[in-house]
């Protein structure tokens, strides 16, 4: 089968700093990938690049069977269909919760301004905040924004789900209820590449586990294997640290 | 006081007051120019130094050296180097229009440091999210930045546009002749500094005292639309 996303040799440098050095990495329809490794080893860098936040240096990336990198004029057509959420939720202050779920989907894709804001609705439900349509992003607390966050990158209705260290800016109460919904939603099939340090998500939801060192990917197996005895060392000194 | 009221008097003449509306009214075009034209061009101006893409970096480095220097030189010199910069060019241009456009130098480099500073609070990650989201330029500026920099660029905006008016003045340098320089056409013709000048105050405070409540207003309104 064909992967959803893949990229091969893909390549970025800020100047002279090489960030990513050839990463190949790819994702199924319906797959939930993790991506975790140490600090500064081009985890977000990598997800800037798939949706073309960042312009890359080298190497190939194709979604659902088109080279992305060179789509040019049509790489905002594809992008809508790669969803984003961010670590620091970046919500607009401006507007209420379900305004910030149903703007695009009005400004963007031209939807009925009814039938947006009545998904939006369906999409704080799903995330479990029904009850939150009206507030604005400094009254909901820091787990609250990130489930609106989620909701507002599936209102663009994505086949690729990207997450940027989802929970890195949450209070420890609050990280259980992102990650509920992250899980729930790779359970329904959504397809993800999240980028994460929560060894506990990575073993309940994540279908593969790649490890990142220094701008490539250093190992990559099936979520069980990856946590089993056989990891390499470097991996199993690496999961020895986070998880003491 | 005898004699005050008899020069008043004698200073209502339609001439006079003609005179003093002309005046006005050049006073007025300048600000307006300087401040509507600089909006709009200072906009641009922010909108092009906020901007990433690398074939454009020349002109973000020309945006910079542009503000740099033009809010760095006093509003008369600017007046002198835009009338030298017409004679150069071979250009016959009335003062006033020489004055018009210096405003609009002035009023482009000081009004896009204050929409820039308005850019700066919305968080640079907040325009990566419109992006992801597929929002063109525009429409980020328009339905995410533009309505929560308003109330940061607002007031400055406004206290710049007062005292622009006040800095008009200067244009009567170059021989424009606009409210102060009708003070002084008055004060020579032997009228009473008091109302010579008073007429002029008045002038002055009658163009930008509506513009001080529109401000005010405004201002209030911002504060008003978050507290829902």
């Amino acid at each position: 089968m064909t992967p959803l996303l893949a990229a091969a040799g893909l390549r970025k440098s800020y100047g002279p700093l090489e960030v990513l050095r050839g990463v190949d990495v790819d994702v199924a329809r319906g797959e939930c990938l993790v991506v975790i490794g140490p600090s500064g080893s081009g985890k977000s860098t990598l997800l800037r690049c798939l949706n073309l936040l960042e312009p890359i240096s080298g190497g190939r990336i194709v979604f659902q069977g088109e080279d992305i990198a060179e789509a040019g004029r049509r790489a905002p057509e594809i992008r809508r269909r790669i969803g984003m959420v961010f670590q620091n939720f970046e919500l607009f202050r401006h507007l209420s919760a379900l305004d910030n779920i149903a703007l695009a989907p009005i400004r963007v894709k031209g939807e009925d301004r009814r039938a947006a804001r009545e998904r939006a609705q369906h999409l704080l439900a799903k995330v479990h905040l029904p009850d939150k349509s009206d507030a604005f992003p400094d009254e909901l607390s820091g787990g609250q924004q990130q489930r609106v966050a989620i909701a507002r990158a599936l209102a663009m209705e994505p086949a690729l789900m990207l997450y940027d260290e989802p929970t890195s800016a949450l209070d420890p109460e609050t990280v259980g209820e992102v990650l509920q919904v992250m899980q729930e939603l790779a359970e329904e099939g959504s397809t993800s590449i999240v980028v994460t340090h929560e060894m506990g998500f990575a073993r309940r939801a994540a279908d593969r586990v790649v490890f990142m060192d220094a701008g490539a990917v250093a190992h990559a197996a099936p979520a069980a294997r990856f946590f089993s005895n056989e990891a390499p060392e470097r991996v199993a000194r690496f999961l020895g640290k986070i998880e003491a | 006081m005898f004699r005050a009221l008899q020069q008043l008097h004698e200073f209502a003449t339609s001439y006079n007051l003609l005179l003093l509306l002309e005046g006005g009214a050049r006073t007025l075009v300048l600000s307006a120019a300087g401040c509507v034209c600089g909006f709009v061009l200072g906009f641009a101006l922010a909108v092009l130094r906020h901007t990433a893409a690398g074939w454009l970096l020349p002109a973000r480095i020309l945006g910079v050296v542009y503000v740099e220097m033009f809010r760095r030189i006093p509003f008369l010199v600017t007046l002198f180097l835009v009338f030298y910069a017409f004679q150069a060019l071979g250009l016959d241009v009335p003062v006033f229009w020489v004055a018009v456009a210096s405003t609009c130098v002035i009023g482009t480099a000081y009004l896009s440091e204050v929409v820039r500073a308005g850019f700066a609070a919305v968080p640079r990650a907040e325009w990566d999210a419109a992006a992801t989201m597929n929002f063109s330029l525009l429409q980020t500026l328009r339905f995410v930045v533009v309505p929560q920099a308003w109330r940061v660029v607002v007031p400055p905006a406004f206290a710049f546009f007062l005292s622009f008016i006040k800095d008009s003045a200067l244009a009567s340098q170059i021989g424009v002749v606009e409210l102060t320089f009708v003070g002084k056409i008055f004060n020579n013709r032997g009228l009473m500094p008091a109302i010579a000048f008073g007429s002029v105050l008045i002038a002055y405070f009658v163009i930008s005292y509506p513009l001080a409540r529109l401000g005010a207003r405004l201002e209030g309104r911002l504060a008003l639309s978050r507290a829902h």
